[in-house]
């Protein structure tokens, strides 16, 4: 396994904006925050210096000039972490961004607990909530490099507001680029199985995929659904797969109370009612530590899912 | 500037005011106090400053103007309507639920609104980002955004004050309205901000304070703002102005910063507002003589 290839997703990111830059996107700027070498869009800055503006501390400012620009025909990509772009700016991006449903992609890195030692204050559990609220905003949440690389893709060619979830922690990368196809609100099928569905997005797909080899080394055969797109949801692979489960687990790096999971409650509650359980951050914050160690504690991981399989697939065989 | 020239430009910002006390009779709420301490300049922006065409309100080389005060959408919508945007007979409808006019501006229902604005603080970030954009465009178009003292008051409004000295956004003109007056009080009494001459100068501006009710000041803080181009320095008007002005019992009248007149009140201001039209046209009619 040592030769399997990890990637921050935020690396994705920032070596994507160069190769639209490349490809001709002449229409693309980027904004930072004083986080350039975090958030990675210092891989662009670095090529593109006169398309890369960094607005300083100011995330709400930052938001601002953004729409602005847009509404004079360029894209901006605007860039912090999810805690202080999402959080801090959130009035701004609801007012000046979605409301006149401007071209702005907001690009968050740093999202969930995979910040790692920074701790609480860093580590942003809410953006999904946040910004699936906005009405117009697309929400994508991409699993490895492969995916991300294809989102922010999909989000320059999409004329509207996306916003774009993205992790500091290098994971594995598990998509083939040869035959990867991204489409905004399409689920992706990784693993079939009628037994139970994984649904997951974002750094937990890897963990998802992770116990669906440990789950059926116990004879269990789990489907496991990566979901790249938050909203719109992909509605028809969910109800797909509460017809043929009957059971689905969510699982995120992210707050159960307005994510994933909640986004596939609403679907099959109104449509196919079956049994959710929600694996992702309670409602509690984070804390300090290294990024495995804090996903562990917070039950963000394959054993962790195997273990609520287990428990749902087979109740009275603990 | 001749002295017709002025009354004419006197003219029209009467006839916007009379657009405010239709758009907020018809709406039955509104605010009309701040729309009224800005009709002059809101006048003379879209009838001798801006480069613009009512006919093609989408037309990529105009020149941009944010309302960062929102809340005053009566009176840039008076304006607009007055320039020929849209009917001066739709301004009744403001605020009610099948008109394009929304309570605060939406730049894709009311035609000429270059910018969705309401809450305040943000409109002088998307200003900032439109001269931006113009810069790195190398289109010689100019980006006006006018905000309220009040409006100061939040901590966005020095980030993009922060921001367009950075960037040397020379090309973008900041209006602040200084009618002294905000919803709780007198801006001194709720939040002082003054002294903001030094303030402004202090973050990089070329700052000019000037009587935001006199066209003559006017015509001078623009050319300052002219002459600036070039110099790496974004303008900022400080405008002393008074609120409610035009209407005898809204003029410094904290009570008439977002209330409507009623039927009555409505009758009395455009009463007086018709008597100085008449008296303007009278006087234009003895200068062209």
């Amino acid at each position: 396994m040592a030769d399997i290839k990890k990637v921050a997703t935020r690396v994705s990111y920032g070596n994507t904006l160069v190769e639209l830059a490349q490809q001709g996107a002449d229409n693309l700027v980027v904004f930072d925050a004083d986080l350039a070498a975090a958030t990675k869009t210092e891989i662009f800055r670095k090529e593109y210096p006169d398309r890369h503006f960094d607005c300083g501390i100011a995330e709400q400012n930052m938001v601002g000039v953004a729409a602005g620009m847009s509404t004079m025909g360029y894209v901006p990509f605007v860039s912090s972490f999810a805690m202080f772009v999402a959080g801090r700016g959130f009035e701004q991006i609801r007012n000046s961004i979605g409301y006149p449903h401007l071209n702005v992609k907001i690009a968050a890195t740093h999202a969930g607990l995979s910040v790692g030692e920074d701790g609480a204050s860093h580590q942003c559990c809410e953006d999904i909530a946040l910004m699936r609220s906005i009405p117009g905003m697309v929400v994508l949440s991409p699993s490895d490099d492969v995916e991300a690389r294809a989102a922010v893709i999909a989000a320059y060619n999409y004329n509207g507001p996306v916003y774009l979830r993205f992790s500091r922690l290098a994971t594995p990368v598990f998509h083939d680029p040869a035959t990867y196809e991204f489409e905004i609100g399409k689920g992706e099928k990784l693993t079939d199985g009628y037994d139970i569905a994984v649904i997951s997005t974002g750094l937990m797909t890897n963990e998802a995929l992770r116990a669906a080899v440990l789950a059926k080394r116990q004879g269990i055969n789990v489907r496991v659904i990566n979901m790249p797109t938050i909203k719109p949801i992909d509605e028809e692979i969910i109800l797909t797969a509460a017809r043929e489960c009957g059971r689905i687990i969510t699982v995120e790096e992210h707050s159960i109370i307005g994510g994933l999971g909640e986004a596939v409650c609403s679907v099959v509650s109104e449509k196919l009612p079956c049994l959710v359980h929600r694996i992702g951050v309670q409602d509690q914050f984070g804390h300090s530590g290294p990024a495995n160690e804090v996903l562990r504690d917070y039950g963000l991981s394959a054993e962790n899912i195997v273990t609520a399989i287990r428990d749902i697939v087979r109740p009275d065989n603990k | 500037m001749t002295k017709l020239e002025t009354l004419q430009l006197k003219l029209t910002a009467t006839r916007v005011r009379m657009g405010v006390i239709e758009a907020t009779h018809g709406a039955g709420c509104g605010h009309p106090g701040g729309s009224l301490s800005a009709a002059d300049v809101l006048t003379y922006l879209y009838f001798r400053e801006m480069r613009i065409d009512p006919e093609q309100p989408q037309d990529p080389n105009r020149d941009r103007f944010v309302l960062s005060k929102g809340h005053c959408a009566p009176g840039l919508y008076a304006a607009l309507a007055e320039r020929g945007f849209f009917p001066v007979a739709d301004l009744p409808t403001l605020r009610h639920s099948n008109s394009y006019l929304q309570g605060h501006p939406n730049m894709n229902t009311v035609p000429g609104v270059d910018m969705s604005t309401g809450s305040l603080g943000q409109g002088v970030s998307a200003a900032c980002g439109m001269a931006l954009a113009a810069k790195k465009q190398g289109s010689d178009i100019n980006v006006y955004t006018l905000l309220g003292d009040g409006e100061i008051e939040e901590g966005e409004c020095w980030e993009a004050f922060m921001f367009a000295n950075h960037y040397k956004l020379d090309n973008l003109c900041i209006m602040i309205d200084v009618n002294g007056l905000q919803i709780d009080g007198a801006t001194r009494d709720v939040m002082n901000s003054e002294p903001l001459d030094s303030k402004m100068d202090a973050f990089g501006f070329n700052t000019i304070v000037c009587n935001g009710n006199s066209f003559s000041d006017l015509e001078q803080a623009f050319k300052m703002f002219d002459l600036s181009h070039g110099s790496g320095k974004p303008t900022c008007f400080l405008l002393r102005t008074t609120k409610g002005l035009g209407v005898s019992y809204m003029e410094n009248a904290v009570d008439w910063h977002g209330k409507a007149p009623n039927d009555e009140e409505y009758a009395q201001a455009m009463t007086e507002l018709r008597n100085a039209h008449a008296t303007l046209e009278k006087e234009i009619e003895f200068n062209n003589g």
